[in-house]
């Protein structure tokens, strides 16, 4: 089946600055595809390519099998944008500004509109410019996903929102792929992406890093087995594949990372120890997506030519060493959370 | 305790001071600047104590030139100037002052900064007060730099010069009272500024009531305003009568209003929340209505207020010069220079015609301003990031820009028509020729849309072809065809320069017989500018806002 979306070699530059340097990105239809990577490193500038918005400057880019620059109107009334941060006007109330937006796509459901204002609390009498951050983003969220289309292409669409109406936005996300919607999803939130998305390419740079299922990315890293034997079992230290070793019990209990495709041999040599109890703890997104990261973080290091990120100003490794450490420590931090 | 409530308010004059570093300096030279033009014209148009009589006999029994201008107060060079130039020096000081006070203190709330400034080692009323005496010490140095202006190049006596200074100055101490107060109030920087405004409207119809109502003087030269005046804060700088009586008193007024207005301002301080005004925002509709349901209807929505204040503004202008026609006749019997330039223009004319010519070709302008301004919104709403979520709908990028341009365009038709008729009715029912009126003055007006309408067609090319440009470089343009218009040949510019402006081109209708071509050539520039702003804007990327 011909993809939804599909980019190949995509590349957008402002002035010196490089935003996307060749992305490939392929979406099927149906999915919940999550877009994923820290701030700067394109996901906006992808999605407003998409859009139309903004002019690629070099390679190909097909949308619902049309050109998104050239198709940008017909395109546009098969598909839904949310904006992360939206700037409304003044003067209207929330209610006129969701109108406006869908009677401008054409294909505004009322009923689902209303449910969605009233799903997602917001008041639609007050003027824009007397809603918070997140009552705002709320206005861009029922006007996006109360349109009845094909595409959705959210932006970072959670932003300012809090913990209740996140988990309204999910469920109304699954609604709509129970429908058959298909979603471009960016985030950086990854509990977000892990509760929703079925696929995710990871951007890092203006590049996809890594793409594909979520079960598929799991194979590609380590997980954790506790294990408690009524033997110490042998030769773990040595055992190819077994990393960050702790032994506790006189040796009968042990923790520690496997790599994917050393699990099977491993688990059947602990079998012969008699397992008193085991528990594997499969990788989460977000150790996935470190584990990824600290691979560039490697790599960075020792040559410093990979270049910066698309937004920020560091083109040199050291600073988009920097750039991923910051990354990473948000994401411990949103672990603990 | 109380210094605590100041506490922070030196850095906070440093940081406003930096954030107005270019904002005010640029204000305080324009105002500066119309101060010289308006003496330097002065000088040059009425050398002899003649022609200065007969200018003066005229305004002080003219109505309209007691309403605009206000009460003649003698034949002095410097006193004339400064009755005309009173309202260049009083609206755009007092202007200066109010958006100064609002950008430091409700902007900033609406903004979110103060919030973020009001959590450090800031007290509850330094942010005001910084505001305040930043705008002090401009107007202080406006008032002086308007002085400056006024006697050194002329050469006219220092006391006349600093007392209008001081009357400007102390126009910026009152509606820098005003703003704080109207910033304490209302929840908005716009709507703190839209009162600063209506204020200003208000204090300019009290003493127009004042100076229309006067006594004028036995010789005719004097108009005593009446009580009105005196309650409007623009009718005491009128009074203040620089080059006739200097009346230094009068910045005490000034400055006991100010005062009165800031402790209104801090007593309101005290008894609110960091964020909100007193007038809670009004609610709107919850559905979209069927107006607001196209890219159009959505630029009309953001277009026409500025078009209904163009509209009625420059209706009233027109209205205000059909009725002095009459009277010029007769006043430019009397005064030499003036016929003479008149006949320059355009040889065997009638005067009256001639000066519908004048006056049109000046609104002329004025409508490209309501165009540029009003095309310019459009960039303001890429910048905002508010066309993104639209041109993520099945609007075009055509679409949207249509919708902007054709308000605009017919627009800028309806402002100049508005003014012609507005003008050709005052004057008929004035003068009982209604045909005349109605016909050349309208058709005054009417030549002037194709130039217009050239200068709306440059911005929107500008538009597509350089958007990061387009504020400063068409209001340059606007500037420019102002200054060729009223000054090309004051200063001797070269021909091909004033070529360049579309208003050169416009025929002197009705001093001089209508002529097709230009106009022609004028609606095929503008269509053929427009067409090409069109393109470009949807080859280009769509500028993302912060």
């Amino acid at each position: 089946m011909e993809p939804v979306i599909q980019t190949r070699g995509l590349t957008k530059s402002f002035g010196s600055t490089v935003a996307l340097d060749g992305l490939d990105l392929t979406v099927g239809r149906g999915e919940v595809h999550g877009f994923l990577g820290p701030n700067g490193a394109g996901k906006s500038t992808t999605i407003r390519v998409l859009l139309g918005l903004l002019r690629k400057d070099g390679g190909e880019a097909t949308l619902l099998g049309k050109d998104p620059w050239r198709d940008a109107v017909e395109l546009h009334r098969r598909l839904a944008y949310v904006p992360g941060d939206v700037n409304l006007w003044p003067n209207l109330s929330g209610g006129e500004a969701i109108d406006l937006l869908g009677s401008l796509r054409g294909s505004q459901d009322v009923a689902r509109r209303d449910e969605l204002v009233e799903r997602f609390q917001l008041d639609p009498t007050k003027r824009c410019s007397a809603y918070s951050k997140g009552n705002r983003q709320k206005v861009a969220i029922v006007a996006g996903l109360a349109a009845d289309v094909e595409l959705f292409l959210l932006d970072e669409p959670t932003s300012g929102l809090d913990p209740l109406m996140e988990s309204v936005f999910q469920d109304v996300v699954r609604e709509i792929t129970a429908r058959g919607g298909t979603v471009l999803l960016s985030s950086h939130i990854l509990a977000e992406a892990e509760a929703l998305c079925d696929t995710v390419s990871i951007i890092r740079a203006g590049r996809i890093v890594e793409s594909g299922t979520l079960a598929a990315l799991r194979h590609l890293t380590r997980t954790t087995l506790h294990v408690t034997t009524t033997t110490p079992v042998d030769g773990l230290e040595t055992a190819p594949g077994v990393h960050d070793l702790v032994r506790t019990d006189d040796g009968r209990t042990a923790t520690f990372e496997v790599e994917a495709e050393h699990l099977g041999a491993l688990v059947a040599h602990i079998g012969q120890h008699g397992v008193l109890s085991l528990t594997s703890s499969p990788p989460t997104l977000e150790e996935l997506f470190l584990r990824h990261y600290g691979d560039e973080l490697a790599g960075l290091s020792g040559n410093g030519t990979n270049g910066g990120n698309g937004g920020g100003p560091s083109d040199t490794g050291a600073g988009a060493r920097r750039d991923v450490e910051d990354f990473a420590r948000r994401l411990g931090a949103e672990v603990a959370r | 305790m109380t210094a605590q409530r100041f506490a922070g308010t030196g850095r906070l004059v440093r940081l406003a001071l930096r954030r107005d570093r270019v904002v005010l300096p640029v204000w305080i030279l324009a105002v500066a600047g119309l101060a010289w033009a308006m003496v330097a014209s002065y000088e040059s148009t009425l050398p002899t104590e003649a022609d200065r009589i007969s200018t003066v006999t005229f305004s002080a029994s003219n109505p309209m030139a007691r309403i605009f201008d206000g009460p003649a107060s003698g034949t002095d060079i410097g006193a004339m100037a400064l009755v005309e130039g009173w309202k260049v020096l009083a609206i755009l000081g007092a202007l200066m002052s109010a958006q100064a006070v609002v950008r430091h203190t409700r902007q900033d709330e609406e903004l979110g900064r103060a919030e973020l400034v009001g959590s450090a080692v800031v007290g509850r009323h330094a942010k005001l007060t910084a505001a305040l005496l930043l705008t002090a010490g401009a107007d202080v140095v406006l008032g002086l730099t308007v002085a400056a202006a006024i006697a050194v190049p002329s050469g006219l006596a220092w006391s006349g010069a600093l007392a209008a200074g001081m009357a400007a100055a102390g126009m910026g101490f009152v509606f820098a009272g005003i703003a704080a107060v109207a910033a304490q109030v209302f929840s908005t920087a716009r709507g703190a500024n839209a009162v600063a405004g209506a204020a200003l409207g208000v204090a300019f119809l009290l003493r127009a009531a004042g100076d229309l109502t006067g006594t004028t003087s036995d010789d005719g030269f004097v108009v005593r305003s009446s009580w009105p005046s005196w309650l409007s804060p623009y009718g005491w700088g009128q009074q203040v009568r620089p080059y006739f009586e200097n009346n230094w008193w009068i910045g005490g007024l000034f400055v006991g209003l100010a005062v009165a207005l800031v402790a209104v301002a801090y007593t309101l301080t005290e008894h609110r929340d960091v964020g909100s005004g007193m007038v809670p925002p009004r609610s709107g509709p919850a559905r979209g209505g069927a107006g607001l349901r196209s890219s159009f209807g959505l630029a009309w929505r953001l277009q026409r207020g500025v078009l209904g204040v163009w509209l009625v503004g420059l209706a009233i202008f027109g209205g205000a010069f059909g009725s002095i026609g009459d009277g010029v006749e007769e006043y430019i019997a009397d005064n030499d220079s003036v016929r003479e330039m008149f006949t320059l223009i355009a040889p065997g004319a009638e005067v009256v015609e001639v000066y519908y010519t004048f006056v049109m070709a000046m609104l002329g302008i004025a409508a490209g301003g309501y165009a540029v301004q009003a095309l310019l919104r459009m960039r303001a709403e890429e910048m905002s990031g508010r066309v993104e979520p639209l041109l993520a709908t099945a609007t075009g990028r055509h679409q949207w820009l249509a919708g902007h341009v054709l308000i605009v365009a017919v627009g800028t038709a309806a402002v100049l028509l508005g003014a012609g008729v507005s003008g050709g009715v005052v004057y008929g029912a004035m003068t009982g020729k209604w045909a005349d009126g109605l016909g050349d003055i309208t058709a005054a007006a009417a030549v002037q849309v194709p130039a217009a309408l050239a200068l709306a067609g440059f911005v929107v090319a500008v538009f597509g072809l350089l958007p990061r440009w387009a504020g400063p470089i068409t209001w340059f343009a606007l500037a420019a065809a102002l200054v060729m218009g009223q000054l090309g040949a004051l200063f001797e510019l070269p021909q091909w320069l004033l070529d360049v402006s579309p208003f050169t081109h416009v025929p002197l209708v009705p001093a001089e017989p209508f002529s097709a071509a230009p106009v022609v050539w004028l609606s095929v520039a503008a269509l053929g500018l427009g067409a090409l702003g069109f393109a470009a804007f949807r080859r280009r990327d769509l500028a993302i806002g912060a």
